[in-house]
């Protein structure tokens, strides 16, 4: 990443620091989580509705759990988790629209067919749909959720590949007898890397939101899993102990918010015009 | 025998719901060996198209380009047959011909493996042997396209492509992107590489005045026909069409850096909708009643007035011709 210590960091804005300490803090605690965590997640061993103390900082919930070892222990489920679903969606819908964008004639028709059948549905609405089919638990939220995410990709991937593949590099290339797959490999994919790269990060907050949505609606993660958004869902019942439901609003509000912040920091460092591209 | 041959070709855009530009309606044209064609015309009067009609990125609609003696085909989805390996093309932008995202050698190791279809590695010795030969140090290699200047991108897009020891390059505008200073270099460049490599050159440019000194034969375009070919000397001291009288009356004397006539009376017309007959008569301040009903030929004409007899069809390249009434019914032969 030797691009991201020469652009980022000398010109980055304080945001982009705090942000990227964040997602650092984040990823430490969800490495280290057994050591880091008071207690056991799932223990009912405290008295419930104890509010923020010396002995439970974020209070217990209403069997008497640890909300710090919860909140905690969270972050192993929905970081991974948000993870997997960008990287899913990012794969498939990438070759998928890579796909179309290079072959284009029938196929791309009705791939491009397909993505706007699946933009055409309000996205979370659909994703319920196939995680109640599925049934409730978190696999199945991921996978209904990758069914919502790829297009997003494939769309864009397909856009790269067919602007990038009338480049006058590209054509050049063609013209020294190069096939179009090895323009495609060579000068065509690695210039998606980047654009790519931009809107995954920019899709990790995102997918920690949905994946805390669907398990705030009781169709992701399933009791007694710490999860942030069932544990805001549940904390919603019970609105006068508020820090059942602040803190991993907080979690998912930190975590979100950082992705995005480094998002838009990737998206300066890759933006055509203010990149290497005219330097 | 002429290494690039492109005869009665016709370009049309078809677009739905629009009229379809003619954007090239009936070229003939010819490059030889060690020759430079210089091919002048008004913005959107075709020259890009012609250019890439001729080395096979867009399909002409009509007519035939031919390349050391055959057919042309249109680069499909396929990999170009190596027969067509050495018809290469310079375009006009050097910053948007060279992947910013490669270093220049390999870059121009796709040209130095072109003809044997072979991988070369960037570090190969034939990739210094041809930045050299455009005047570029050997260093340059392990560098990235935004470490040089606009001239000198062109001259690595000129390497990639000489790397592939072509017979014939069609270079598209190569030097209106750049300063005066690097359009006078790589204008010598190519008048050296000409010599050096016995390169068939056509020169495309909307700048008569740089095309004048590099050129060995000039064709002056207008709204996607030639109105006139010849020894580009000839064609400076004795214009014979009234569009390229009007262009070299443009030029600020001497030598200046020309633009294109601001004199002439009246817009470039659609080439949806080109003019009946004599394309060029709703602005020629020659024009007679036959200019808008019939379409003149091209047609080679014999030195200042003699009158020889009825024009001819053979293919032009170098010899003398114009596409004007007035010329043909006093000087054809
Ligand atoms: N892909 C296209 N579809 C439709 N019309 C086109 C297309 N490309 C070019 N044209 C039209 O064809 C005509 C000739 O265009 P062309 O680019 O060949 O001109 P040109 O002489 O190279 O102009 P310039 O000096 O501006 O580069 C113009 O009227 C242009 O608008
Ligand atoms: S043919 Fe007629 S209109 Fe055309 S250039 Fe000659 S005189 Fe002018
Ligand atoms: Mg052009």
């Amino acid at each position: 990443m030797n691009i991201l210590s020469r652009r980022v960091l000398p010109r980055s804005k304080p945001l982009t620091v705090i942000a990227v300490t964040v997602i650092a803090i984040w990823l430490l605690v969800a490495l280290l989580a057994p050591v880091l965590a008071p207690g056991d997640p799932l223990s009912q061993d405290g008295t419930p509705f104890t509010a923020p103390s010396g002995a439970h900082w974020f209070g217990t919930d209403e069997l008497g759990r640890d909300v710090l070892s919860r909140v905690i222990y969270g972050a192993r489920l929905s970081l991974p988790l948000a993870l997997l679903l960008v990287v899913l969606s990012a794969l498939i819908g990438g070759t998928l629209g890579a796909l179309a964008g290079f072959l284009r004639g029938p196929v791309d028709g009705v791939l491009m067919r397909i993505c706007d059948l699946l933009f055409a549905f309000p996205g979370i609405v659909l994703a319920m749909v196939v995680a109640a089919t599925l049934g409730p638990g978190i696999t199945n939220a991921v996978l209904a959720l990758v069914l919502i995410s790829w297009p997003w990709y494939a769309r864009i991937v397909r856009g790269l590949v067919v602007s990038l593949g009338e480049a006058e590099y590209v054509t050049a290339r063609r013209l020294l007898g190069a096939s179009t797959w090895r323009a495609l490999l060579d000068d065509v994919l690695p210039n998606i890397v980047g654009p790519i790269l931009v809107l995954a990060t920019l899709d990790l907050g995102g997918a920690v939101l949905l994946l805390s949505g669907l398990s705030f609606l009781g169709l992701g993660a399933q009791a007694p899993v710490a999860e942030w958004g069932s544990m805001v869902s549940h904390g919603t019942e019970y609105f006068q102990h508020w820090w059942l439901g602040l803190f991993p609003g907080l979690a998912i509000f930190t975590v979100v918010l950082a992705f995005n912040f480094v998002g838009d920091a990737l998206r300066d460092v890759f933006d055509p015009h203010t990149g290497r591209a005219h330097g | 025998m002429s290494v690039l041959s492109i005869a009665d070709l016709h370009v049309d855009y078809r677009r739905r719901g629009r009229p379809t530009v003619q954007a090239v309606a009936g070229v003939s044209l010819s490059v030889e060996k060690g020759q430079i064609l210089g091919l002048v015309g008004e913005s959107g009067c075709g020259k890009s198209t012609l250019a890439r009609a001729a080395v096979g990125l867009v399909a002409p609609s009509a007519g035939t380009v031919e390349f050391d003696g055959s057919p042309t085909t249109r680069l499909s989805r396929g990999t170009r047959p190596a027969h067509l390996l050495g018809l290469q093309m310079v375009f006009q932008n050097p910053y948007a011909s060279l992947n910013p995202r490669r270093r220049v050698g390999a870059q121009i190791a796709d040209g130095v493996g072109a003809r044997s279809r072979t991988k070369v590695r960037a570090d190969d010795p034939r990739v210094a042997a041809v930045l050299e030969l455009v005047g570029l140090p050997t260093s340059a290699a392990g560098r990235y396209p935004h470490e040089f200047s606009g001239g000198q991108r062109q001259r690595l897009a000129i390497a990639r492509v000489l790397a592939a020891e072509p017979s014939a390059v069609v270079l598209d505008e190569p030097l209106s992107s750049l300063d005066a200073s690097a359009q006078a270099q790589i204008a010598s460049l190519l008048v050296e590489l000409k010599d050096k490599l016995s390169l068939a050159i056509l020169l495309i440019s909307h700048d008569l005045s740089v095309v004048r000194q590099v050129a060995d034969v000039l064709a002056v375009m207008y709204l996607g026909r030639v109105v006139e070919v010849g020894p580009t000397e000839q064609i400076w001291s004795d214009p014979r069409h009234p569009y390229t009288q009007a262009l070299i009356g443009a030029v600020p004397q001497p030598d200046g850096l020309g633009t294109l006539p601001t004199a002439l009376p009246g817009e470039v017309p659609d080439p949806a909708r080109p003019p009946s007959g004599c394309r060029f008569h709703p602005r020629c301040p020659e024009a007679i009643a036959r200019c808008s009903v019939e379409q003149p030929d091209l047609t080679v004409l014999v030195p200042s007035g003699r009158k020889l007899g009825t024009s001819i069809d053979t293919p032009i390249g170098t010899a003398r011709s114009a596409a004007c009434w007035l010329r043909i019914d006093t000087e054809a032969r």
